[in-house]
């Protein structure tokens, strides 16, 4: 089972979380604190893997993490889970987090792939959960077939578009108006090495 | 009004969506509180409003804000209002923000469960899969309950992306409604075997899931999951498998021979590294789980560790540290072999990453030897030296003391050199280890009394220099070494050098710094020092040396009476006391020495914890009567015995037994035990929980075995253990050249071969003599023991509650609340209607007069049929009788589809899968993934092969489950109808076991022991194959079967067997097939309209094997033939030919079936609907039993039987383009007649046509 899926960035702030077990909210984050100072710490090139937090699970658990670019995923999970098969995963929710920040920039017309920034995570918060939760439910593991995966989400959001989608045209205009004045975000944080290596999860 | 609704979308405009949140947060960082504070009103704005679109907006705003930590649950029950919205995307943010902040104290959740119902039966897939997903996150026991049945419903729908989550969610409900596990598990079961890879792999998660937490409830799934993981390719499914056989093996030790193959097989062939680590794990397991009995295991052993040493080889850490996690598994059952990785190991020690060296440093415990053991230790000692972090230094130094003084000293050669390790440890700066330390040097002191004289005088040293030590005071600190140290000191004070200068370094103004306990053992021991003095200087010349001593101490003393410890002021002024009047006899020049001694004279004898319980009880005394009126507590606390030195004990116990309770005694334990934990002066004899101590009576009768010593025992200084790793080595050369000697001798003497085993070579185990011998103290265990393991299972823990037997066939009162129709809900009492789980009482009489109706219904239609038996009515007639049994089904839904419920769950019956799982285990052989197809005619003979063979032991297996029903207080017709379900039930599963067969023609045994299981009254059925032949010359012989493709409608999977004939190899064989307007063959991409598919294989004599080919075809509502050619090579060793076969490939409107199941409810429905066209056919002269006729219906033309009732049964089928196919079949004598439906009559016609002929043949 995995308990909680956590993404946060270099200084901590959280970017998505999901847990699969009620925690208060001043108790997730303080997992959220207590999991980024246990992870924060290590360096790149050590194993990925963490005996659990304290608050969140006790020796049955793990942290199982991998640091990308500015970016922390962290799972945490019970012996259940395939120490191995949960980094693959991972790797399987970065590639859909680029694919799908790709289609955002197509859709805007926004030609600087390389400008994605990891605020359009939080920008697209919705949709990213929406992707999650085709790849795990309920702390399942649900499908791990990344074409079934890309199917789904391409034909639900098919049919948000038919429905007209949340924001309809008037509102993003006028969204766009009023951010005219404000300052330029920065956008340089970039996402970094976008080729991921998708390999180990061909035999999936 | 107008104006109304364009002045809501003009204020629409200004809402900030998701983004403008996002950005004005940002924007606002130094205020940012207040910033959302006011977006938070925003958001209460909008949420007043209306407009579904500006609530989901505000909803999905609210959802970011909930993870940076914002209580949102003020807004549940608009999170409620847009889950609700008919639009997908307002439902999708509503279910978001629900699974995101809902949990079960949300009291709105109640709301929920209608609309959840609703999106759950949503033509929308997608719909019913963001409920799904939704519910998942914040199911509660009530919705658990209330849902259940729609979830299950679920789980047989026909989009494969519903059933997995469905199959996923109900893992769920289980944990929910632990009630709901058992009537939902046969369709879970079920599920293993959906076509659909991700709905199997949804139900191995559930499964395995389960259990993993009560896996002996599901070992008699072992031989399903076994063919899974022989069959599967996708890893994820194998990776929970194979966990799941891991959980499952140490129950069944048989399974774990039966794994080992294809798990080793595994392991050589995959190339997934996950896979890998996971049948190695596995394998550990079930080696861990046999750990004897295999006599080949140390080839798998050898195995797993070399594949283990590539792991941790392996440059990336991940891997490394899962190797060493799994190697020190490995290690507690076969150290061995994990010993000779030690440099590896060892290795691992140096590597950056700390995880990775706190697994070595488990690793090490089981490796030492007495051989290696210093060795070891230094090498860790190094690793002190360089650690950095305090965390780590003090995990290696909890290490070194656990690897030294595990099994009771063990491997320990050489007792001084472990004294100058825990000295050296003393030098650690920062640690919280230090009662650790004491307690070791305590331990050794005392128990190892050839030390003595060495250890005295390291702790002297100590005590001298203890203002180095005094740096850290808190408890735990360093500084607790002095405890012992004092300790030591005083009480072998005869062993000291110099016990003036000792005591004058205890007497220092410093120690008054030192913590209360310590101090009190400086004075006592300062007191005992001081005897020893006075006894060395009273016989020496000098008398006035004996008073500046005794003036020493009263000088000193009062330093320590004036301390705010008790303990420490009342044993200064007890002593200051003493010595003062031992100055005044001194003064009167009377030798008091020897009185002084007499003060602490005997020796210590070092005691068992426990061994105060085992103070044998004098005869004739009962503990249990009371001597006087009971105590109070407070009385019975303060008898407590408070010794400080648990060794003095036993002494005044004997006579203090009070009389106390079980209970109270159990208490009392329970305090000392924390009592003791609690005081780091309790002298434990070995922190080990490994070692064994001989069985000797009493303390007194322990043997003390000295040895000479060839060490020298004086070393200069603060010694450094290093010197000694020199010193053994010549010790252990010494011993070796001593042993050859006399090993010559004996063999000059015997002059037999028999001490060759000690010739040469590297030395054994057992040739390293201790230096030093630990006296073996008597720790006897109370006969009533508590075993600490008795509750590891957390009384909270969920998923003990699903620790439910599986295989007991389910009782009436265990059946899902069905949501009823509203009708029946009126007949119900409000009372009734509110507690949704049905319960018996309640239900008993409606279902038997629902029964009694059907029974009544039964006999009416006989009567009928036997009057009205003239031709032209008959058509007519039947119709209504079908229409008047469904007719009366479709009244009551309830009863109805819980009888299916119990028809699914009522076959696994406990004794037949036991038994089924013992023949699994014991006589199958393992089916082999390479074992070549074999041929139809073959596998039908091995049908009735283990039939034979066991067939006594279901016969009377088959008794019990009859007898126990007979038991059960329920009307005979109601059992009767039962079993009869049952029966059909088992034929139904039988029928697709022999499908099996053919399709994958590699299950041995093991599905034939399935089969026996269900052997009853009705004789069995004659086996049956799909496989018809296509074509057959000299060379070559096809049969093929086809299936429809239930992914997707439009295609036809058609299985053919060549089987080779002839004594030459076939090859390059081309399968052709002329493709018509409606039917084409798939070839693949890239080949032409009129390319053959050539087939994959060659055929070398005698061989067969399958090919599969997909067709396209249009209509199905017609049968159809296709003509085709096969080309092949028929080659020899001197020649080759070309030859040729032409086929007619037919494909009967059966093939376009799929057999689905399909439950009454759902049944009668459909028969209802009206959209259905009927037909009928009459089959004459049909000998044969109508279970038979049914199975081959079922079996040949893909039905399955819904309801059989006597001699009438109801069966369906669904086309691979949806149409539905009903049929009524119905038996009187040797005329059959078959009523149908279906939503296509030319279709209908074509099957009825098709079975007419399946039993004209026969």
């Amino acid at each position: 089972m995995i308990k909680a899926i956590l993404i946060f960035n270099n200084h901590g702030k959280p970017r998505l979380i999901r847990f699969y077990q009620y925690f208060p909210e001043d108790m997730q984050q303080q997992i959220i604190r207590e999991t980024f100072h246990l992870v924060s710490k290590r360096d790149d090139n050590v194993c990925n893997f963490l005996e659990g937090g304290s608050l969140i699970g006790g020796s049955d658990y793990k942290l199982i993490y991998r640091h990308y670019a500015t970016l922390y995923f962290v799972f945490c999970v019970d012996s259940s889970e395939s120490e191995l098969g949960i980094l693959d995963l991972i790797q399987v929710m970065i590639y859909f987090l680029v694919y799908l920040l790709f289609q955002v920039f197509v859709e805007t017309l926004d030609k600087c792939f390389e400008n994605v920034c990891e605020l359009d995570l939080i920008f697209h918060m919705d949709k990213v959960h929406y992707i999650l939760q085709e790849v795990v439910m309920g702390g399942m593991v649900l499908e791990t077939n990344m074409n079934e995966i890309v199917a789904q989400v391409e034909l639900q959001n098919r049919m948000e578009k038919s429905e007209g989608g949340l924001s309809a045209a008037p509102a993003r205009a006028v969204s766009a108006v009023k951010n005219m004045n404000l300052p330029e975000i920065p956008r340089n944080i970039n996402i970094g090495d976008i080729n991921i290596k998708v390999p180990s999860l061909s035999p999936f | 009004m107008a104006l109304k609704i364009v002045k809501g979308s003009i204020d629409r405009m200004f809402d900030k969506n998701l983004q403008d949140l996002v950005r004005g947060i940002r924007n606002h960082k130094e205020d940012e509180a207040k910033y959302i504070s006011t977006c938070i009103d925003e958001i209460k704005q909008e949420l007043k409003q209306d407009n579904i679109a500006v609530k989901a907006n505000a909803v999905c705003k609210l959802t970011y804000l909930q993870m940076l930590g914002y209580d949102v649950s003020w807004a549940a029950f608009n999170i409620v209002e847009v889950m609700s919205s008919s639009k997908f995307t307002y439902k999708r943010i509503g279910y978001l923000a629900a699974s995101q902040c809902f949990h079960e104290s949300t009291d709105v959740i109640m709301l929920t469960t209608n609309q959840i119902r609703k999106d759950l039966s949503s033509p929308n897939q997608y719909d019913t899969g963001v409920a799904l997903t939704g519910l998942s996150c914040f199911v509660t026991p009530d919705l658990a309950r209330d849902l259940a049945n729609d979830i299950m419903t679920l789980m047989s729908h026909t989009k494969p992306y519903i059933r997995k989550k469905a199959v996923l969610i109900m893992y769920k409900v289980f944990l929910k409604y632990p009630e709901s596990l058992r009537p939902a598990f046969p369709r879970l079961k079920e599920k293993l075997e959906d076509p659909d890879p991700g709905v199997q792999s949804a139900a191995v998660n559930v499964i395995c899931e389960l259990a993993r937490r009560n896996p002996k409830n599901y070992l008699s799934l072992a031989p399903l999951f076994f063919k899974l993981m022989t069959s599967s390719t996708n890893n994820w499914v194998l990776i929970k498998i194979i966990k799941l056989f891991g959980a499952l093996t140490p129950l069944e030790p048989r399974l774990g021979k039966k794994l080992i193959e294809p798990l080793t097989n595994l392991i050589h062939s995959t190339s997934a590294m996950s896979l890998l680590y996971e049948c190695v794990n596995t394998v550990i397991a079930v080696l861990i789980s046999l750990s004897s009995g295999m006599p080949n295991h140390s080839a798998s052993i050898q195995l797993c560790v070399q594949k283990l040493r590539i792991l941790i080889e392996d440059s990336d850490q991940n891997l490394k540290y899962l190797g060493l996690l799994a190697m020190s598994k490995i290690l507690k059952t076969h150290p061995k072999s994990v010993q000779s990785h030690k440099d590896l190991i060892l290795q691992c020690l140096d590597d950056k990453d700390e995880s990775i060296r706190l697994r070595a440093l488990d690793l090490l415990y089981g490796m030492v030897s007495k051989k290696n053991l210093m060795e070891i230790v230094k090498k860790l000692m190094l690793h002190v030296d360089k650690a950095e972090g305090t965390t780590y230094r003090d995990e290696l130094l909890t290490k070194i003391i656990d690897i030294c003084s595990q099994s009771n000293y063990q491997y320990i050669t050489n007792f001084e050199w472990y004294i100058s390790i825990l000295v050296e440890l003393t030098r650690l700066e920062g640690t919280r280890h230090g009662h650790l330390i004491a307690s070791q040097m305590l331990d050794v002191a005392i128990r190892v009394k050839a030390i003595r004289i060495f250890a005295v005088a390291q702790m002297a040293t100590l005590l001298d220099n203890a203002h180095l030590l005094t740096g850290n005071m808190q408890r735990n600190g360093i500084c607790e070494v002095l405890y012992a140290a004092a300790w030591i000191c005083g009480e072998f004070s005869e062993h000291l050098e110099n016990p003036m200068q000792t005591l004058e370094a205890m007497l220092r103004p410093k120690v008054a710094t030192l913590p209360g306990h310590i101090q009190a053992v400086y004075v006592q021991n300062a007191a005992k020092l001081f005897s020893t003095v006075l006894k060395s200087q009273e016989g020496s010349t000098e008398g006035t040396a004996a008073q500046e001593t005794s003036q020493l101490m009263i000088d000193r003393l009062p330093l320590f009476v004036q301390s705010a410890n008790l303990e420490v002021q009342e044993r200064a002024s007890c002593i200051l006391q003493l010595v003062k009047y031992i100055q005044k006899l001194q003064q009167k020049e009377v030798e008091v020495a020897e009185e002084v001694s007499a003060l602490f004279a005997g020796e210590l004898n070092p005691v068992a914890p426990k061994a105060q319980k085992k103070v044998p009880v004098p005869e004739g005394l009962d503990l249990d009567a009371w001597i006087n009126e009971p105590p109070s507590e407070s009385e019975s606390e303060d008898e407590q015995p408070k010794a400080i030195f648990a060794k003095e004990e036993p002494k005044h116990s004997r006579s203090r037994h009070t009389e106390v309770d079980e209970k109270e005694l159990a208490r009392r334990r329970e305090a000392r035990k924390q009592e003791q934990a609690n005081n780091p002066f309790y002298i434990k004899a070995s922190p080990s929980s490994q070692k064994v101590y001989q069985e000797s009576p009493g303390v007194e009768h322990i043997p003390v075995v000295q040895i000479d010593l060839t060490v020298p025992l004086k070393v200069p200084g603060l010694p450094m253990s290093d010197q000694y790793l020199k010193l053994e080595e010549e010790r252990r050369q010494k011993e070796r050249a001593d042993k050859k000697k006399k090993e010559k001798k004996k063999r000059k003497e015997k002059r037999s071969g028999r001490g060759r085993r000690h010739d040469s070579g590297p030395e054994s185990e057992e040739d390293i003599t201790p230096a030093h011998m630990v006296d073996i103290v008597t720790e006897e265990m109370p006969e009533n023991a508590l075993p600490s393991d008795d509750d590891d299972k957390d009384p909270n823990d969920p998923h003990k509650a699903l620790d439910i037997d599986l295989d007991k066939p389910l009782a009436d009162s265990e059946k899902l609340p069905v949501r009823s129709h509203r009708a029946a809900k009126v007949a119900k009492s409000p009372v009734e209607d509110g507690d949704a789980e049905n319960t018996p009482p309640s239900q008993e009489p409606k279902k038997k007069s629902s029964k009694e109706k059907r029974e009544k219904k039964k006999d009416k239609d006989r009567d009928r049929k036997k009057s009205k038996e003239e031709k032209k009515k008959k058509k007519h007639k039947h119709e209504e009788k079908e229409e008047d049994l469904l007719g009366g089904e479709a009244d009551e839904p309830v009863v109805q589809s819980e009888d299916t419920t119990e028809v699914v769950a009522l076959p696994t019956s406990t004794n037949a899968e036991v038994s089924d799982l013992d023949f699994w285990l014991s006589n199958a052989p393992v089916p082999s993934n390479t074992q070549e197809a074999a041929t139809v005619a073959a596998t039908a003979e091995a049908d009735s092969v283990p039939e034979a063979t066991s067939g006594t032991a279901p016969d009377s297996d088959h008794d019990e489950p009859k007898n126990s029903e007979l038991e059960e207080t329920k009307s005979s017709k109601h059992k009767k109808k039962k079993q009869k379900k049952e029966k059909e039930e088992k034929e139904k599963k039988k029928k697709k076991k022999h499908h099996h067969h053919h399709r994958h023609h590699s299950d041995g045994g093991a599905d034939e022991s399935v089969q026996n299981g269900t052997v009853e009254d009705e004789e069995p059925l004659p086996p049956m194959s799909n496989y018809c032949l296509l074509a057959e010359n000299s060379y070559i012989k096809m049969v093929c079967d086809i299936q429809g493709n239930l992914q997707d409608g439009s295609q036809v999977v058609v299985s053919v067997i060549f089987e080779n004939k002839c004594d030459s190899l076939l090859k390059s064989m081309e399968f052709n097939v002329l493709d018509s307007l409606n039917s084409k063959l798939q070839r693949p991409e890239g080949s032409g309209p009129h390319d053959g598919f050539t087939v994959p294989f060659q055929l070398p004599p005698g061989v067969s094997n399958e090919a599969r080919l997909v067709f396209t075809v249009q209509s199905i509502v017609m049968p159809q033939k296709m003509k085709g050619t096969l080309t092949f090579i028929v080659k020899n060793e001197d020649s080759s030919i070309h030859e040729k076969l032409d086929f007619k490939l037919h494909f009967t409107c059966t093939s376009y079936l799929i057999t689905t199941p399909c439950y009454s409810d759902a049944f009668a429905k459909l028969l209802e609907s009206g959209d259905l066209k009927c037909s009928s056919v009459r089959l004459e002269e049909v000998n044969m039993p109508f279970h038979h006729l049914l199975a081959r219906i079922c079996f040949h033309h893909h039905f399955s039987v819904v309801e059989r009732i006597d001699s009438c049964a109801s069966m369906y089928s669904r086309s691979i383009q949806g149409h539905h196919v009903c049929l009524l079949v119905k038996t009187s004598g040797q005329t059959v007649s078959i009523d149908a439906k279906c939503d296509e009559p030319t279709l209908l016609g074509n099957v009825l046509d098709e079975i007419k002929q399946t039993f004209s043949q026969c």
